[in-house]
């Protein structure tokens, strides 16, 4: 059976030359999590913004079996579901249910079934009350499960999240990591938050100069690297 | 109750309301009061605080009284209080089209008018992160504020600079923005969520205003 | 500047819209091919900004301070069609939500300050090559553009100042302009100083848009023509007494045309001056497109 990310010798620079990532080798099974930790500038988003093709650098990225050419964006995009770490620039729609039907009518469903489909992602993240809300008028916890939302709706089989406990307070904190445990989705966190990690993910991988120098179980990694 | 009905139909009836007030020849100013009767009643029914509304429209009235006191002053009286009555009173009808609709459906509601979809668009976004680019540059004034110098010369050009990093958040931000919609399937069209039908409710609304507005009229003429 | 609702006469404010109207239309299109959908959310971020921009205060001198207008600096940084949707879009939420400017009267504001104020803005931009004094004098003659547009439909709206008030007025306009000038160019350079290249190079405007441009410039003076020579005819008059010409000429300055062409020249004046001022005036900030 494929895994759900196969990655082999990713390499990319950005336009001024800086080399982002070199040579970038790593798996992920289907409904495993993994925690991504490592400096700030080590190749964590830039990695994960390959995953839907955001960035395109040399080497191969497969995801749940398909490669990551132009022509299949629109179907890896529908896959893999990128939370952004600042959820005001995610929630760009005017209305909580127009932003999460917004992947399901993208993907060229109906109005009314990407309706029924936001709903029940809202349903799901407990937000549904909140459906006719202005982005504004949520917290920030709520903002974030919105965002959740948004990348549900298209059912996706990866999720990506991109230091998802900013802002957020630990009661909230502690919300979102059970919200994610009981996900069946596969999922990559990246994080600086060694116990939310601990909570949601079961292994981990430790990024530096834009290489993965480590992997093992968060807790090993998290005390080798003092994270 | 009025809350619910089509945009597109407030909008027209707002209209109706405005063209009937803005041709309405200042020897016949006496007749305002059939408008107030009108605007107040519509409020009424749209369970919307009178005195709020009221107080609200009133923003325009300094400006109205400049220009009708020069009016007057010119020799024509009459024509500056008619201009403080329809000016107070189109503020009236403006506020009361914008309390029962909620921007984001009125600007479709522009949209179903035939307002050019690239600018609807971009009017949707503008609203959507006013709230945050205002947060953010209140934030930097306050942080401009605080470390105010004394020298205009010095302010200005902080100002100056505080502006220019609001801009480039701005335009980051965009990008952000841009990326996110990319990373969920965005190829260039917006998808349309389902749009409102025009219904008898509507229809019936919107005749009410222009049978109103137009009997106004004509029989003031 | 916002002209609301009850001032302007009907004939003045439905040809403004139908004016606008159209204009807008083709505006949209035109941006949109430059823009395509991809960039509404930049167009929309970008008309926040200026809203919100406006809330930051520029000191003036004597104890006031003045506000960003932005149409100028949208047109160096989107170009003129995007900047004239993005004002129409600010134009319009504002007197939706803030009832500054009336409904029936969005046509007038939108010629004044998103068509007529833009491309005002515009044009020094790119005749003075993106030099700083291009910069401002755009943001200058944006402002005053709009100003006197405004105070013209006013006029012909027979809502008219004595000459005392517009004198003030235009006093006003022209200090606002001059702030408006000076923090266009302030903020540019802040850009600049931020990232380098950023800001959008000004390329040669092509025949067509020389036409299009030159036709709005007549317009415009033309319309302040009808102001400034309007409301003065004994300062031609005195001027033409004290010069002690011959009844017939003064017959002759005192008719319609000769205001207008008063006015006009006036105007023109204006302008060759601060073209003149502005050669004067440094480098190039941003350097020309050579392609």
């Amino acid at each position: 059976m494929s895994k759900i990310v196969e990655v082999r010798n990713l390499h990319f620079s950005y336009e001024d030359g800086t080399a982002a990532l070199r040579g970038i080798d790593f798996d992920l099974d289907h409904g495993a999590r993994v925690a991504l930790f490592g400096p700030n500038g080590s190749g964590k988003t830039t990695f994960a913004h390959h995953l839907n093709g955001i960035l395109r650098g040399s080497g191969s990225i497969a995801i749940d079996g398909l490669p990551v050419t132009e022509k299949n964006l629109p179907e890896i995009r529908r896959r893999v579901g990128l939370v952004f770490q600042e959820s005001d620039n995610q929630l760009f729609m005017p209305t909580v249910l127009e932003d999460v039907a917004f992947g399901p009518l993208a993907s060229g469903l109906a109005a009314a079934e990407a309706s029924e489909k936001a709903c029940a992602a809202l349903d799901r993240v407990g937000l549904l009350s909140k459906a006719g809300h202005a982005p504004w008028h949520l917290s920030a916890g709520e903002k974030k499960r919105a965002a959740i939302a948004g990348i549900l709706a298209t059912e996706p089989k990866l999720l990506v999240l991109d230091e998802p406990t900013t802002w957020l307070d630990p009661p909230t904190q502690r919300a979102l990591a059970n919200l994610l445990a009981g996900l069946p989705q596969a999922a990559i966190l990246i994080t600086h938050d060694a116990k939310f990690a601990a909570d949601v993910a079961q292994h981990a991988a430790f990024f530096e100069e834009g290489r993965i120098v480590a992997r093992g179980c968060v807790q090993e990694i998290a005390e080798r690297f003092g994270w | 109750m009025l809350h619910r009905r089509h945009a597109a139909a407030k909008i027209l009836a707002a209209l109706a309301l405005l063209i009937s007030m803005a041709t309405l020849p200042p020897a016949y100013s006496f007749g305002w009061p059939a408008y107030a009767i009108i605007l107040v009643t519509m409020a009424a029914i749209a369970r919307l605080p009178a005195l709020g509304l009221l107080g609200a429209a009133a923003a325009v009235l300094p400006f109205a009284l400049c220009f009708a006191v020069m009016i007057a002053l010119a020799g024509d009286p009459a024509r500056g209080v008619w201009l403080i009555i329809r000016a107070y009173l189109s503020s009236v009808t403006a506020l009361l089209l914008v309390a029962t609709t909620p921007m984001p459906e009125l600007i479709a509601g522009l949209e179903w008018l035939r307002t050019p979809r690239f600018l609807a668009q971009v009017m949707q976004f503008l609203y959507r992160y006013l709230i945050v680019l205002i947060a953010e540059a209140s934030a930097t004034r306050q942080a401009m504020m605080l470390r105010a110098g004394s020298a205009p010369a010095l302010r200005f050009r902080q100002a100056a600079a505080a502006a220019g990093s609001l801009f480039a958040r701005a335009y980051a931000r965009a990008q952000a923005i841009h990326r996110a919609m990319v990373a969920r399937g965005f190829d260039g069209h917006l998808p349309t969520s389902a749009k409102a039908h025009f219904q008898w409710a509507d229809a019936g609304l919107l005749a009410t205003a222009i049978v109103l507005s137009a009997g106004v009229r004509i029989l003031l003429r | 500047m916002h002209i609301p609702d009850g001032f302007l006469s009907m004939p003045v404010w439905a040809t403004m819209d139908a004016v606008a109207a159209p204009s807008i239309a083709y505006l949209a299109r035109r941006a949109q091919r430059q823009f395509d959908h991809n960039k509404v959310p930049l167009m929309g971020v970008m008309g926040a900004f200026i809203f919100a921009a406006q809330m930051i205060n520029f000191p003036v001198g004597a104890g006031t301070s003045s506000h960003l207008v932005g149409g100028a600096l949208l047109s160096f940084t989107l170009g003129p069609a995007a900047a004239s949707i993005v004002m129409t879009a600010i134009l319009a939420m504002q007197a939706l939500i803030f009832q500054d400017g009336g409904l029936l009267a969005l046509g007038t504001n939108v010629f004044n300050m998103a068509i007529a104020g833009v491309l005002a803005g515009w044009l020094p931009y790119v005749l003075l090559r993106g030099r700083r004094s291009g910069l401002f004098i755009g943001g200058f003659v944006s402002v005053l553009t709009s100003a006197t547009l405004a105070l013209s439909e006013l006029w012909l709206s027979d809502v008219r100042m004595p000459p005392a008030g517009l004198a003030v007025s235009m006093g006003v306009f022209l200090l606002s302009a001059i702030a408006e000038g000076a923090i266009t160019l302030a903020v540019m350079q802040a850009l600049e100083g931020i990232e380098p290249g950023f800001v959008r190079r000004p390329r040669e405007i092509g025949a067509r848009g020389a036409v299009v441009t030159l036709a709005a410039v007549a317009g415009t003076l033309a319309a302040v023509g009808v102001l400034i020579a309007s409301e003065r005819p004994d300062w031609v008059e005195k001027l033409a007494g004290q010069n002690g010409l011959v009844l017939p000429v003064r017959t002759l300055l005192a008719s319609p045309p000769a205001k207008y062409f008063a006015g006009l020249a006036a105007l023109l004046a204006i302008y060759a001056l601060c073209t003149g001022i502005s050669r004067a005036l440094g480098r190039p900030i941003i350097a020309p497109r050579t392609d």
